[in-house]
Formats: C-alpha cells, sequence, structure tokens
C-alpha cells in the first residue's frame, strides 16, 4: 500500500531515492519537515545558522561531486539569494536540487512573495509539484535536469503541497558515487573574467532548457468534455482549479514553472475558445503568455493576495451565483489567535517592557506573539536578524529613544542574522540594549537543534556557542544573564542597561517549557476568597488564566501571575 | 467523496486526528487527502484540519457548507466552524473550553450558543482512560460511531499510528468516546441550544 505523506516528507524520500549526499538547511514553515525527515536516512544532514550558509554549503558539496540539496522557507530564499545568483554561472558538478517553500495566505510568515520571481532572475530551472507522490519524483527528476543541465535546480513548494498528506509510492533508495571533481577556476572562481564567459554558458543553458520544456512529460494536457475553457495551472492552484471547474474544462499542467513553454501555450491556447491561467500569488505564468501575445484571463479577474478557494473560482470562471448562498464564516465568534504557551519563557520579559512601555524592535520566532494584546509589547517586526540593525537605525534618527528602547531576539534567530547586527552596533557606535531570549531550542517551527544547543540535527553533541562570550567578542562590554521568570530581577537589569550609554545584551536565558526534558511546576491555584478581580493577572496573556480560575490542566506552574498579584490570591510553589 | 473537518485549539492533537482517520480511508482503498496545519497557529490558535476521500481527490482543502463531518474539540472551535457542514453532515463536539486571549482579556465573550450536535465530554473520558492527553481520541471514538470502520480497525490504526506506551491509553479513550456517542444514538445525551 502506499503510504499518506507530507509532500515535505515525499522530498525527503525523493531525496533518498536519489542518492541525495549531503543535505544544510535552516528550518522555516511550511519547508521544515524535509530536513528533519531526511536526517532519518543515512546520508549527510545539518542544521545551519541561517540560509545562506546552508546553501553555499550545498553548492559546494556538489562541486566535491556529490548530490546535494537545501531547503528553506520563500522568505529563506532572500537570505539565500547571493549564493543562488552565482551559483547559476558555475553550474554544478553532483545534482544541486533548492527547495522553496511559498506561504499563500500567511499561515506562519510575514509576507507572500512569489518564489518563481527568482527563478527568473536567478536563470535558474524550477519544477513545481501538486501533490505527495508528485513532489517524490520532482525531487528525483529535478536531480537528474541538474546534472543533465549543469544548473542548480530549484523546487517550489506551498504550503498545502508541503503540509498535505496523500498517497506516495516509495522507490529504492539509490547509491549515487561522488562525481569526480577536478580542479576547474574558469568554472568555479567567480571573478569577472571568468564570470563573464559563465554568464555566456548560463544563457546558453537556459536557451536548451527552453527547448526542453516544450516537449518535457512534466508539462501535460488533460483534454475536458468539452474545448471551450482552457485552464493553465502548476501546483496547488491546479488541484483547487480542477475541483472547483471540473471535467468539461481542458487543463494545461505545468510540472515546470521555468523555464515556460511558449510554443505549447500557444498550441493550447489556439484548440480551446477561452485562455485561462489560474495562478496564487502574482501574475508570473500570464505575464509570459501576454509577452508572448497569447490572450488570457485570470489575475484580472482573481487576486494577486491569498490561495484560491473552490467557490472563488467557480465564481470567476463560470460567472456562477451558485456559490453566492454558500456557508459564511460567523462574524460575532470571538477571534483565537495563536498566543505564548503557559509557562513559556518569554512571557515575563515582555510583561515587564509593556508595564515600563518601553519601545520594542522585535523579531522572527515565537516571541513575535507578544504583539498580540493583552501584551501588546512589539513597535516593530521586519523579518530575521532586524530587531539589533532596527533598533541601531531608530537610534540614529532619534537619539533620545535610546533610554527608552530594546531589540528582542531569539537565540536561534540570533544566530541566524542577529549576530552582525549587533557587530554594526557596536561598531558605529549604537547604546543599543538587545535582549537575547534563549530557549535553548528553535520554538517556533517545531524545536530544532541549533548551534548554541549542544546538539546537532541528528542529535548528536556538538560544540555548544557561549552567546556571552561572542557578545564580548563582538565588543559589547556589558553583557549579563537574567532567568526571566524573575521578573523583578529582570526590571532591575533592564532599567540599568537602558540608562547605560554603550551597547548592552541581556541574555533572559530558560528553555521553552515544550521540550521535553524541561519540568513543569505543580500548577498554581486561586484563592477565590483574597481574590479581588482587579484582573492585573489577565495582563499576562497566559491561556491558563481566566477571570476567577486557574486551568490546571494548562497551568505550567511558572507562577508569574502569582508574582503580580498583589493580594496573594494564587498560590503553588514557583519553579 | 467523504469530507471531514476537524477543529480544535492548538496543542489538541488534530493533527493527530486527522492522520489516523486519513490512515483509516487508505486502509479501505480510497484515494485520501490530509490538510495539516504547522507552524505559528499551532501554538493555541485556532487549528482547523481537513480530511477527504473519495475515487479521485484533487484539493485537500473541504470547501464551506461541504463537510460531512465536523468534529471539534472545543465548544468555541465547533460554533466557528459549524458552517463547514453541509446539508445533513454530522457534528461531533466535545463540551470542553478552552477561552481564547481576546476573552481571557474581555474584548471578547464566550458565547453560550451550542449548534446541534452529538456532544461529548471528551475530557472526562479521557481522563477515566487514563490521560487528558487522549481527548482528542476520545472524541474520534465518538465519531467512530456514524463512520463505516469497524472497531477492529480503529484500534489497528492506532497501533500502527501511536507508540506503544500510549496504545493503551488511547485505546480505552477511544472506546469510551464511542460508547458516549451510542448513548447518544439511543436519546440520551443533551444536544445542542439555538
Amino acid at each position: 500500500m502506499d503510504k499518506l505523506l507530507l509532500g515535505n516528507e515525499a522530498v525527503a524520500a525523493g531525496l533518498l531515492e536519489s542518492g541525495c549526499r549531503f543535505v544544510s538547511s535552516y528550518p522555516g514553515t511550511p519547508s521544515t519537515e524535509i530536513t528533519e525527515r531526511a536526517a532519518e536516512y543515512g546520508f549527510y544532514c545539518e542544521w545551519a545558522p541561517n540560509e545562506k550558509v546552508a546553501l553555499e554549503g550545498a553548492v559546494a558539496a556538489a562541486v566535491a561531486g556529490a548530490r546535494a540539496f537545501s531547503g528553506m522557507k520563500h522568505v529563506g530564499l532572500n537570505v539565500a539569494a547571493d549564493p543562488l545568483f552565482t551559483a547559476s554561472y558555475t553550474g554544478i558538478n553532483g545534482g544541486l536540487v533548492v527547495a522553496v517553500a511559498d506561504d499563500p495566505g500567511m499561515h506562519s510568515s510575514q509576507n507572500e512573495q512569489d518564489s518563481r520571481h527568482y527563478a527568473l532572475a536567478a536563470k535558474l530551472p524550477m519544477l513545481e509539484p501538486a501533490d505527495s507522490e508528485e513532489c517524490r519524483v520532482y525531487t528525483k527528476t529535478a536531480f537528474e535536469l541538474s546534472e543533465r543541465f549543469d544548473t542548480p535546480v530549484l523546487l517550489r513548494l506551498s504550503t498545502r503541497v508541503s503540509h498535505s498528506r496523500s498517497p506516495a509510492t516509495r522507490g529504492q533508495p539509490q547509491d549515487m558515487p561522488l562525481r569526480e571533481y577536478k580542479k576547474d577556476a574558469s568554472k568555479y572562481v567567480m571573478m569577472p573574467a571568468m564570470a563573464r564567459a559563465r554568464h555566456i554558458a548560463a544563457e546558453e543553458r537556459m536557451k536548451a532548457l527552453r527547448d526542453y520544456c516544450e516537449t518535457t512529460p512534466l508539462n501535460g494536457i488533460t483534454w475536458g468534455s468539452e474545448r471551450k475553457i482552457g485552464v493553465v495551472a502548476s501546483g496547488i492552484a491546479y488541484q483547487t482549479a480542477r475541483e472547483a471547474l471540473g471535467d468539461g474544462v481542458s487543463y494545461m499542467k505545468l510540472g515546470m514553472v521555468y523555464p515556460l513553454p511558449a510554443e505549447s501555450l500557444r498550441r493550447f491556447a489556439s484548440q480551446v475558445d477561452e485562455l485561462w491561467v489560474i495562478e496564487e500569488l502574482d501574475d508570473f505564468i500570464e505575464a509570459h503568455c501576454r509577452q508572448h501575445g497569447i490572450k488570457t484571463r485570470g489575475k484580472a479577474e482573481l487576486s494577486p493576495l491569498g490561495e484560491y478557494s473552490v467557490p472563488q473560482l467557480r465564481r470567476a470562471v463560470f460567472g456562477a451565483d451558485e456559490d453566492t448562498a454558500r456557508a459564511t464564516p460567523p462574524v460575532a465568534v470571538p477571534g483565537r489567535p495563536p498566543a505564548l504557551c503557559p509557562g513559556c519563557p518569554h512571557r515575563g520579559v515582555f510583561y515587564v517592557l509593556a508595564k515600563r512601555k518601553v519601545t520594542v524592535f522585535g523579531d522572527i520566532g515565537c516571541y513575535t506573539l507578544a504583539a498580540a494584546p493583552p501584551l501588546s509589547a512589539m513597535d516593530y517586526c521586519l523579518c530575521m536578524g532586524a530587531s539589533v540593525s532596527g533598533l541601531h537605525g531608530f537610534l540614529k534618527a532619534r537619539p533620545e529613544a535610546a533610554e527608552n528602547s530594546v531589540a528582542v531576539i531569539g537565540d536561534s534567530t540570533f544566530m541566524h542574522s542577529g549576530i552582525t547586527g549587533l557587530l554594526n552596533a557596536v561598531y558605529n557606535n549604537s547604546p543599543v540594549t538587545v535582549l537575547i531570549l534563549d530557549n535553548s531550542t528553535t520554538g517556533m517551527t517545531g524545536h530544532q537543534q541549533n548551534p548554541a544547543t549542544g546538539l546537532t540535527l541528528k542529535n548528536e553533541p556538538a560544540p555548544a556557542l557561549d552567546i556571552a562570550a561572542l557578545c564580548a567578542a563582538l565588543g559589547v562590554r556589558r553583557v549579563c544573564g537574567v532567568d526571566p521568570y524573575d521578573m523583578k530581577a529582570f526590571g532591575v537589569v533592564l532599567a540599568r542597561e537602558l540608562a547605560a550609554p554603550e551597547p548592552s545584551v541581556i541574555i533572559a536565558k530558560r528553555p521553552c517549557v515544550l521540550l521535553k526534558h524541561v519540568k513543569k511546576g505543580a500548577f498554581f491555584t486561586l484563592d477565590r476568597e483574597k481574590c479581588s478581580d482587579c484582573g492585573l493577572c489577565l495582563k499576562l496573556g497566559c491561556p491558563a488564566l481566566k477571570k476567577g480560575e486557574i486551568d490546571g490542566t494548562l497551568c505550567a506552574g511558572c507562577g508569574l501571575c502569582a508574582a503580580v498579584c498583589g493580594r496573594s490570591a494564587i498560590v503553588g510553589r514557583a519553579l | 467523496m467523504t469530507n471531514i473537518v476537524i477543529a480544535g485549539v492548538g496543542g489538541q492533537g488534530s493533527l493527530l486526528a486527522s492522520k489516523i482517520l486519513g490512515y483509516l480511508y487508505m486502509s479501505k482503498g480510497r484515494q485520501v487527502k490530509v490538510s495539516e496545519v504547522h507552524g505559528m497557529s499551532q501554538r493555541g490558535g485556532s487549528v482547523v484540519t481537513t480530511v477527504r476521500a473519495g475515487e479521485v481527490v484533487r484539493s485537500p482543502l473541504v470547501t464551506p457548507g461541504e463537510a460531512d463531518m465536523l468534529i471539534a474539540l472545543e465548544r468555541l472551535e465547533a460554533l466557528r466552524w459549524h458552517y463547514m457542514l453541509g446539508r445533513g453532515g454530522t457534528l461531533v463536539a466535545s463540551t470542553q473550553t478552552i477561552p481564547p486571549m481576546t476573552v481571557i482579556t474581555g474584548t471578547g465573550v464566550y458565547p453560550e450558543e451550542r449548534p446541534e450536535g452529538v456532544w461529548l465530554d471528551a475530557l472526562e473520558c479521557a481522563r477515566k482512560a487514563g490521560s487528558v492527553r487522549a481527548a482528542n481520541i476520545a472524541a474520534l471514538g465518538a465519531a467512530s460511531a456514524f463512520l463505516e470502520f469497524g472497531r477492529e480497525e480503529w484500534l489497528s490504526a492506532l497501533d500502527a499510528l501511536l507508540p506503544e506506551p500510549l496504545r493503551e491509553v488511547n485505546k480505552k479513550a477511544l472506546l469510551l468516546g464511542a460508547e458516549a456517542a451510542s448513548e447518544y444514538k439511543k436519546g440520551s445525551t443533551s444536544t445542542g441550544t439555538k
């Protein structure tokens, strides 16, 4: 029987069946499980501190003759864009596949950029699977194309492909011997003289790929019962379109989304009365059609925002009002946004920051949730690492803000791209106050190891980065540590460091309460006699606390509520 | 085509419940797609997963108004996702309440409204079985009374998908949930209020 695999798990299976020898990635929803699953197989897999480092490692492993892989989320590819663009010139030796998982609808991301533009801009072929079996098969095809055309190949995923389960078969693991490595500076040393020649090679390769994409079996047509409407689609949008529009319509499914076939599209267009392009986010395929004078309908009547739904496509294509009476979500039901977990070590820090009305430059991680009420303790959050560098820029523009502004960044995010920001602040003399929330894991993506945890992706012992020593080495003279459960102590340290006229780092260290080895405290209880319903404890934003009650099944025993209660109405033994 | 929606609060185990259903339909030789939620919304947010089974399944998502069954692991989530159900669809819901942050902070009110359906105290079933963590499986047990799989199939699905130490307690929870539903079928448990 086929197994029900996540798209990401199926990509990992494809790596095994391709004889992949090297995987380096940084976690990011919705891409994380590819690398987690791959690590269960025998070949080398690692978490790198960020996507740039990961991809650089993968490119060089491919140059060494190994089949190599790097997986990341869409915004991760921005970080890795530098090596990506020039690896397009060097080409590879062993096959190189780079998976990039987009997040239309922003289920767990700060933007919904369309990664297909990277294929065009970096001159790289891009495949896009539409279910788990295709994830597995396309991964293998991507390695073959990589070696055939001497190019990195992009594998574009999206949330609903990565995080949906569908049946996938399993092939045989393949052992791919290392290809021979020969020194070849004209190919692998990219300085102007060599790069000019390699640019020519890249353009020639794209020309060959443009021919290939006209005949590849990755692209195919399913004729409907009528030829009135033709639909061009790929990935999850193809599935939604087929679901919505049924078998009366003809479909051209593109498994290769770059380069795009001009002739095949033109032929398909000529065989139907009306051509629709159904693609989420940008009009990438449609723009290509326009460029080649192929008349299409699509983006103008649909949307560049979010994911497409079945009723939305039926309305647009069939003009049907059949769906107007369809069920809609209730308006009056209170929302349930995600929140910091009970016992989360970040909570106390943000409670103190909110109480003191500190301007907070936040970053990407669980702690971004502190931006939501009731803590509402964040002023700014842009991208990985931008808390530290952002605070620096803010203070150069408004020096007087230094006495009441902080940057807040998690341990994994700090190592990802906070270090250079801190270096910049020291170098350029910014009196930044940086809080590193060290919860000993990469939390939001589901607990991955990182260079400070002392373990590798495969749970083997590794040197653990001493974050305090690193900050000192960067030139920060004021580095101190604090237990984030001790809000009083943290408040004292915070006031002192905000007042300091030079860069300072406060490391608030306590492991994520969801980690298996972390002991939770006994749950706290509320003395109804003493409670005056003042609501002070509710300002902590703890899911275990509600008016007049502590939910013992949720409480993790951190004791923050007892610490803020002015009437000693909350009792228990704090950890 | 069978369309099932599982709604709950991040951390309640809707992912596992959907995985079990997917496994069962696969065992029946149906094509299956399951849509999951990972990442940010898992942190105590409203989490909805979908299971679709049939001859050919295209989209992994259930279209609003077309679900045959909604399994809600929490009362407010039953209300929030009730619109997904089609005419004649079945709601199986746990009476457990987890106030969202909007209610805790007083900007929202936890609604009293309870759509009509099969309500069970899944938390209590799980407690009786030996672990409150098994409330998701108790709710699944209640749903089993309305689905096509036999008891043995359910139990072997748990064997296949759970690590050994968790199997017994979850099997117990499943059976207690199924019992609660069959009592409902006899007409003795509460239906909803509107």
